[in-house]
């Protein structure tokens, strides 16, 4: 069975609002999809990050690497508005998706995290079916038929590249799967809602060096329909699957640049010093 | 045996060797003491069964009565009338009229209020109230029972004139207050265990604090939610001061809330408090109503257990 690949509702067609989204599709060259200005964000009165200055583009896959405690996460959770649920965190400046304030009081967060997936460090899909771990966002969302829903599991999995192996046994229990397997389901649960952006938090930390490169090869057939925002503690990862890369310091964005220039002719000392392994 | 001298450099200083054959003595008195205090409580629990059971034959030996009565009659009348009658029915209804309406407050109520507590409250409003719930679960229950003869009574008899002055409802009530901090601090418990990181992913998938309250985080704490409803439910099944002091003594196969009925633990009560002088069949008969009462809450511990094996062989 194959079903076109317009069958999965992308997030203009569910006639949402977020400013800019809409327009998807014709590009050449990279468009900005997130850019921040001037960006800090603290948790209590620890000033996690400073001054941040960043343009994410478009369908392309952006690396954030350095060392524990840099910020990386802290940013990429602000960017579906996660770090809400930390009482403590606040942020200042701006952080635009598609043209639209992500601080902005009046963002839906719901909206924006249909928009904003996020896969985790550790794989958590939910103690349910595999058939139902897929369809948990969609439910949330769109009214739709048996049928319809049948569509967006079986293209979520496909797209990422889980359907073969799990076709025979949609409903047996999520955590029945491999580590590898459980992460890609969760990329597809994170998929089936319609996201443009895809955050991966060390995705891949947490899994045998197979399921890496499963997870690698995925993120390349991705990259074609998705933004996509890696933060991973694995040099070789950044460079073999990242377009651009950033390299954060306490708190600070060192550089940023196309991950070729930035691996081979770092600009900055210290990026030198942490991708060659001689931190200090 | 072999001793084992250390000849590698740089030397320890040395003490002097602990007695082995000391350290095989304690270790054979710990080994006694454990297996004693099991024994022990093994045993306390064996003997009450032989009894219930051996007390219970001898009723069912007695001329008066028969197996057959006791668990298909509808009529328990021990104490009063020319002829006795001894079907456990109208007990066993009692009792279960009592579970039934104070579950359908306590289980309910509890779950939300947990609910409430894990994945609303601020950490402050909870630090409060938890052990709040706790001191209410460590009230005597004599008191549960007088505040339903003076309050809850009192109370429905207002609303609705329909009311005994003893009731099931006002039992059932007052039985549900006592079970909602079970109810309430064990789901908590359950809720909370469930990891973060489950929270997250359906945070992350645009799920509101309500869908993922109710469609994950409960889900996925089921088996411990569950748990806490059987003990609440047994804990219900044999509570005792509550409906002896608000149920009233009067044995009837009905379903109305509103009338007097006689739980089986109301009936024990009466029996050894001294309502019956003799040695006779009703005494004896208070044995054959604490066995049924033995089974029923055995049937729920066995069922809590099954639940929880299955449940969580889905969920880990």
């Amino acid at each position: 069975m194959n079903i076109p690949a317009t069958t999965l509702p992308s997030p203009a067609e569910q006639g949402l609002n977020l400013q800019g989204i809409g327009s998807s599709g014709e590009h050449v060259a990279a468009q900005p999809a997130i850019e921040v200005e001037g960006f800090n964000a603290w948790y209590g009165d620890y000033h996690a990050l400073t001054n941040m200055n960043i343009v994410i583009p478009e369908k392309r896959i952006t690396a954030f690497i350095g060392p524990s405690g840099c910020g990386k996460s802290t940013f990429l959770r602000w960017i579906n508005r996660m770090n809400d649920l930390v009482p403590s965190a606040r942020a200042t400046g701006t952080l635009k998706l598609h043209g639209q304030d992500l601080l902005d009081k009046a963002t839906d967060v719901v909206e924006l995290r249909r928009h904003v997936g996020m896969v985790f460090q550790k794989p958590n899909p939910f103690p349910k079916s595999i058939y139902d771990n897929v369809a948990f966002g969609p439910r949330l969302h769109l009214r739709m038929s048996r049928g319809e829903l049948n569509q967006i599991v079986e293209q979520s999995l496909r797209r990422a590249a889980l359907w073969e192996e799990v076709k025979d046994r949609l409903k047996s229990p999520a955590l029945s799967l491999s580590g590898g397997q459980q992460q890609r389901l969760c990329i597809a649960r994170a998929i089936a809602v319609g996201p443009s952006v895809l955050l991966m938090d060390e995705p891949c930390s947490a899994l045998d060096p197979r399921s890496t490169a499963a997870i690698e090869d995925l993120m390349a057939q991705l990259r074609n329909d998705y933004t996509i925002a890696i933060v991973t503690h694995n040099m070789q990862q950044a460079s073999r699957a990242s377009d651009y890369s950033a390299f954060m310091y306490q708190g600070e964005l060192i550089e940023f640049g196309q991950t070729e220039q930035v691996f081979t002719m770092p600009k900055s000392e210290q990026t030198q010093n942490y991708i060659t392994g001689r931190f200090g | 045996m072999t001793t084992i001298t250390a000849q590698s450099p740089p030397a320890l200083p040395q003490g002097k060797p602990k007695s082995k054959a000391l350290r095989r003595v304690r270790e054979s008195c710990i080994m006694a003491g454990l297996i004693g205090c099991g024994v022990f409580s093994i045993a306390t629990t064996a003997t009450i069964i032989v009894i219930l059971a051996v007390e219970a034959f001898r009723f069912f030996r007695l001329d008066e009565v028969s197996f057959w009565e006791f668990i298909s009659g509808t009529k328990w009348s021990p104490l009063l009338g020319a002829e006795k009658h001894f079907g456990i029915w109208p007990l066993i209804s009692g009792t279960l009229l009592v579970t039934l309406v104070a579950m359908s407050v306590a289980l309910p109520l509890g779950l939300i209020t947990a609910i409430w507590l894990s994945e609303y409250a601020k950490p402050k409003v909870r630090a409060v109230i938890k052990p709040v719930l706790e001191v209410l679960a460590g009230i005597p229950t004599v008191v549960f029972g007088f505040f339903a003869l003076t309050v809850i009574t009192p109370g429905l008899r207002w609303i609705h004139e329909g009311f005994g002055v003893y009731n099931a409802a006002s039992a059932g009530l007052a039985v549900a207050v006592m079970c909602l901090p079970i109810v309430t601090s064990l789901s908590e418990d359950a809720l909370r265990a469930v990891p973060r990181s489950l929270r997250e992913g359906a945070f992350g998938l645009g799920a509101t604090r309500f869908e993922v309250a109710v469609r994950v985080v409960t889900p996925a704490a089921l088996s411990g939610i569950v748990a806490a409803f059987l003990l609440a439910i047994a804990r219900a099944v044999g509570e005792t001061m509550i409906v002896a002091l608000a149920a009233g003594a009067s044995p009837s196969l009905t379903m109305d809330p509103r009338s007097e009925v006689q739980p089986m633990t109301g009936y024990m009560v009466q029996i050894f408090l001294g309502d019956a002088s003799n040695f006779g069949p009703e005494y004896y008969s208070s044995y054959a109503v604490a066995a049924t009462l033995f089974l029923m809450t055995l049937l729920l511990t066995l069922i809590g257990h099954r639940v929880r094996v299955r449940y969580r062989q889905v969920y880990e």
